[in-house]
């Protein structure tokens, strides 16, 4: 196929078709571009805002920017490398993210990232919210002080399983995933352990119950490779 | 209402559902309605909203969380919301919210156990120039004093109704005090739509084009090529609206257009409507001008009776098009225009992805042109009087004048319309302003102007505005200012991005450990890093301008950061001693070694 056009990113060009984000182009070309609330199975998102990179000057989220021809971005600039570590923190301090306890460690893209990308500590002061935890459902459990936001879950149930199970709701920082059942608990909802809402979650949130350290730590999904060499959690089902 | 029965409830939201449809849209339209009867939207109503309306009681849930003005649980039967923009907090408003309190009983923001009342504060409500102000139970209440609220207490112990509440409680001044090319004549005769139809559409777009008018909301997006994207983007159905979410805090003049001008607002949308092709249109009236509904609802009944709306408007066969007024409920992000559409299609008001633009993709997925209020009401005089009389005034780059709302330390706050170019001294002298400090421009997403900077002069090549002009005398703390607009970010982040949703958060927390004496060098260089992670790394608007008053001050006013400084090079935003409380308390210890020593 002739390749329509290209940008240059990073000093390499980049062939893209149009139509395409920055983020659609660089993947496809080998780039890694850092992410959270993206996924090539959904609509571009935007909202996590890790995969921010330089167009002329002006700072875009890759996911969301279309590409075009002749444009100039940086991803790899210390500006912009500054610029997602803060977007991690902020994150880290959001919401209770205990690493060395978690199941997920070693397999959870939001720690990847944060190595990718050199994050060493939290540095913001943490909000320490009060979060539940919800292990109403038979084959999952719902750990609300990891989730991030990115609305993947969300997104899976609306479009993939038809079901609507998960929404956003509240505003601001007290913005929060909620679950449609009459009681608002996972067990009382149509939440199934086939649905691609089981399985597209970047952190430890929504967890498949009785599989926990099932994979050692050493042999975990990013313990060996880097996530740019690895790919996304839901490339992988989850994670393991 | 306790009181309030399930059948009660049921009935209100059946009266409700026949009076607006089922159409998923009117979501918060019904939302609102059930709030205002119940002062909540009680369980029952969720279910029975999202039966009737096909939408998961998710949906229906997460909206109520997400508008300020809605509730899950009860408020009483009266609900007190002061305003609480700084201009309030100038006049006294803190020491006003206490003293209803203590007369009342309560906490702020806590309903009363006999579900007789709440007080509590809430974002600008738009009287800046009468203030303090309140809402009660939606209705605004201006001019308060110790007096005022004095009555208030007494009337809401004695349990009665608003319509039997003083009339002046609720009278609400214009203010004009200098009208220009668009306030000095309110006269409509529908001139501008029978121009229209005697020269065309084409000639009306020219017109538009020729004056060069550009949005009124910020923006300043042209006008003409809005309308001609619009009217040139596929598809046979488009919308027009008009952005009446004056929730800029400092901003009011809407409020006197849609008071004083609404008929030439109304005509501007019909006008839209003929040159773009569209049917329906709406006013998203924001839930602090709920007392202008009534008003706006009999001009457009008027206007249907008189041709100007409906069917075959002014006998031509064809020109059909009305106008739905919907409530907005307390959400500052839905002034930005793809956030306000999510909100009248009853959605929480987060803002979209763009392109694209809505223009070709807005309400319902169609072409929709959203302009602010006052460019609607330049757009009839323009096509009624053509582009060279409204170029006649401002600058090259901004044609014509600009309504400014004024408040703040001055002796004459109100609405001032002055040509494009105008100087902020000038300004400054017409209203009264004496030893002024600073000049907080365009509302607090805006910018803080230094006196060095009172020669620059309103324009979109200079200093654009959305309208908002408050002005700070040299008694006032810049940091009052600065730690009213950190509170009012954080409230008013929609919460959809990181950067905007927790950066907002951290500026707060730290704009309020510097203000408590607790700050140090280290903290403010925090704050300019945490601000440019917000300009830089947010989604829309608000999180890139949202931390503009904090970088605009460090920058201009240093010294009302430093006399807050400790001298300490860095300070810890926790007591550490403090901390381990819990610990002493678990082990039933408080002896000195259980103390951290004192620093020196």
């Amino acid at each position: 196929m002739r390749v329509a056009s290209t940008f240059r990113l990073d000093g390499r060009e980049i062939p893209f078709t149009p139509g395409q984000t920055i983020m659609d182009a660089a993947l496809a070309a080998g780039v890694y571009i850092p992410h959270l609330c993206h996924n090539p199975e959904f609509a571009p998102h935007g909202s996590c805002r890790v995969c921010v990179v330089g167009v002329n000057g002006r700072h875009v989220s890759a996911c969301t920017a279309p590409a075009a021809d002749g444009m100039t971005v940086d991803n790899g600039s210390e500006e912009v490398q500054d610029l997602r570590r803060a977007i991690l923190q902020m994150l880290f301090v959001e919401g209770n993210h205990v690493c060395p306890g978690c199941e997920k460690s070693g397999a959870c893209q939001l720690q990847a990232v944060a190595y990718w990308v050199g994050m060493l500590n939290p540095h913001f002061t943490h909000f320490f919210p009060c979060r539940e935890l919800d292990a109403s459902h038979p084959d999952f459990v719902i750990d609300f002080n990891r989730c991030i936001l990115c609305e993947l879950c969300v997104r899976a149930s609306r479009d993939l399983d038809g079901k609507r199970v998960f929404a956003i709701s509240g505003r601001g920082l007290d913005s929060h995933l909620v679950i449609d059942s009459r009681s608002g608990k996972l067990g009382d909802s149509s939440f199934a352990a086939t649905d691609r809402a089981a399985h597209v979650c970047p952190v430890g949130a929504i967890l498949p119950k009785n599989r926990a350290y099932a994979a050692p730590i050493g042999q975990r999904l990013y313990d060996r490779e880097p996530i740019s060499v690895v790919g996304d959690v839901a490339a992988h089902d989850g994670g393991g | 209402m306790s009181a309030t029965t399930q059948t009660g409830v049921t009935g209100l939201v059946a009266a409700s559902l026949a009076r607006l449809g089922r159409n998923p849209e009117y979501l918060l339209q019904h939302l609102i309605e059930v709030q205002r009867h119940c002062s909540c939207v009680p369980d029952e109503a969720v279910e029975a909203l999202a039966c009737a309306l096909d939408v998961t009681r998710t949906q229906v849930r997460a909206a109520i969380r997400f508008y300020a003005f809605l509730h899950e649980t009860p408020r009483g039967d009266f609900d007190i919301l002061l305003s609480d923009n700084i201009t309030d907090r100038m006049v006294g408003n803190q020491r006003l919210i206490g003293l209803l309190c203590d007369r009342l009983g309560v906490r702020p923001g806590i309903p009363r156990p006999d579900g007789r009342v709440t007080v509590g504060p809430t974002s600008c409500t738009g009287m800046c120039d009468q203030a303090p102000a309140l809402l009660v139970n939606g209705m605004a209440v201006t001019r308060l004093d110790a007096a005022r609220v004095d009555r208030i207490a007494d009337l809401v112990e004695g349990n009665v109704p608003l319509e039997h509440w003083p009339g002046d409680f609720f009278r609400v001044e214009d203010n004009i005090r200098r009208p220009g090319l668009l306030l000095s004549n309110p006269a409509t005769d529908a001139s501008g739509l029978r121009t229209l139809l005697a020269r065309g559409a084409d000639a009306a777009l020219a017109e538009l084009e020729r004056s060069g008018l550009r949005g009124r909301g910020g923006a300043g997006f042209t006008t003409a090529l809005k309308w001609k994207f619009c009217r040139e983007a596929p598809g046979d159905v488009r919308f027009v609206v008009c952005n009446a979410d004056e929730g800029e805090p400092g901003t009011f003049k809407d409020r006197v257009l849609l008071t004083s001008y609404a008929d030439l607002v109304f005509e501007g949308m019909t006008i839209c409507a003929r040159v773009i092709g569209a049917r329906q249109g709406f006013v998203y009236l924001r839930g602090e001008y709920l007392y202008l509904r009534d008003h706006l609802e009999s001009v457009l009944a008027r206007r249907r009776l008189d041709g100007l709306l409906g069917r075959d408007i002014l006998g031509e066969t064809g020109f059909d098009f009305d106008i739905a007024i919907h409530l907005g409920a307390g959400a500052y992000i839905c002034g930005e225009e793809s956030a306000l559409i999510e909100s009248l299609e009853g959605k929480r008001g987060v803002t979209r992805k763009r392109p694209p633009f809505p223009v070709t993709s807005g309400y319902q997925g169609r072409p929709t042109v959203v302009n602010n209020v006052e460019t609607f009401l330049a757009a009839t005089r323009i096509v009624q009087w053509g582009g060279y009389w409204f170029r006649g005034e401002g600058t090259d780059k901004s044609a014509g004048s600009k309504i400014l709302s004024v408040s703040g330390d001055c002796r004459l706050p109100g609405v001032y319309e002055y040509p494009f170019g105008t100087p902020v001294h000038q300004v400054l002298k017409d209203c009264g302003a004496e030893h002024t400090q600073a000049v907080q421009i365009s509302g607090a997403a805006g910018a803080t102007l230094a006196p060095a900077e009172f020669d620059r002069i309103i324009a979109y090549e200079d200093l654009p505005t959305a309208g908002s002009f408050m002005i700070f005398d040299q008694s006032r703390d810049m940091l009052d200012m600065v730690r009213n607009f950190a509170a009012f970010f954080a409230h008013e982040s929609c919460g959809f991005c990181t950067p905007c949703r927790v950066g907002g958060g951290l500026l707060r927390n730290l704009v309020e450990k510097v203000a408590a004496g607790q700050g140090s060098q280290y903290d403010l260089e925090e704050l300019r890093q945490i601000g440019a992670v917000m300009r830089k790394g947010s989604y829309c608007g608000l999180g890139h301008t949202a931390p503009n008053h904090i970088l605009n001050t460090l920058d201009k006013f240093p010294q009302a950061w430093q006399r807050h400084l400790r001298s300490a090079e860095y300070t810890p935003s926790f007591d550490l001693d403090a901390a381990l409380a819990e610990a002493r308390a678990l082990t039933g210890r408080n002896d000195a070694a259980a103390h951290l020593e004192e620093e020196a």
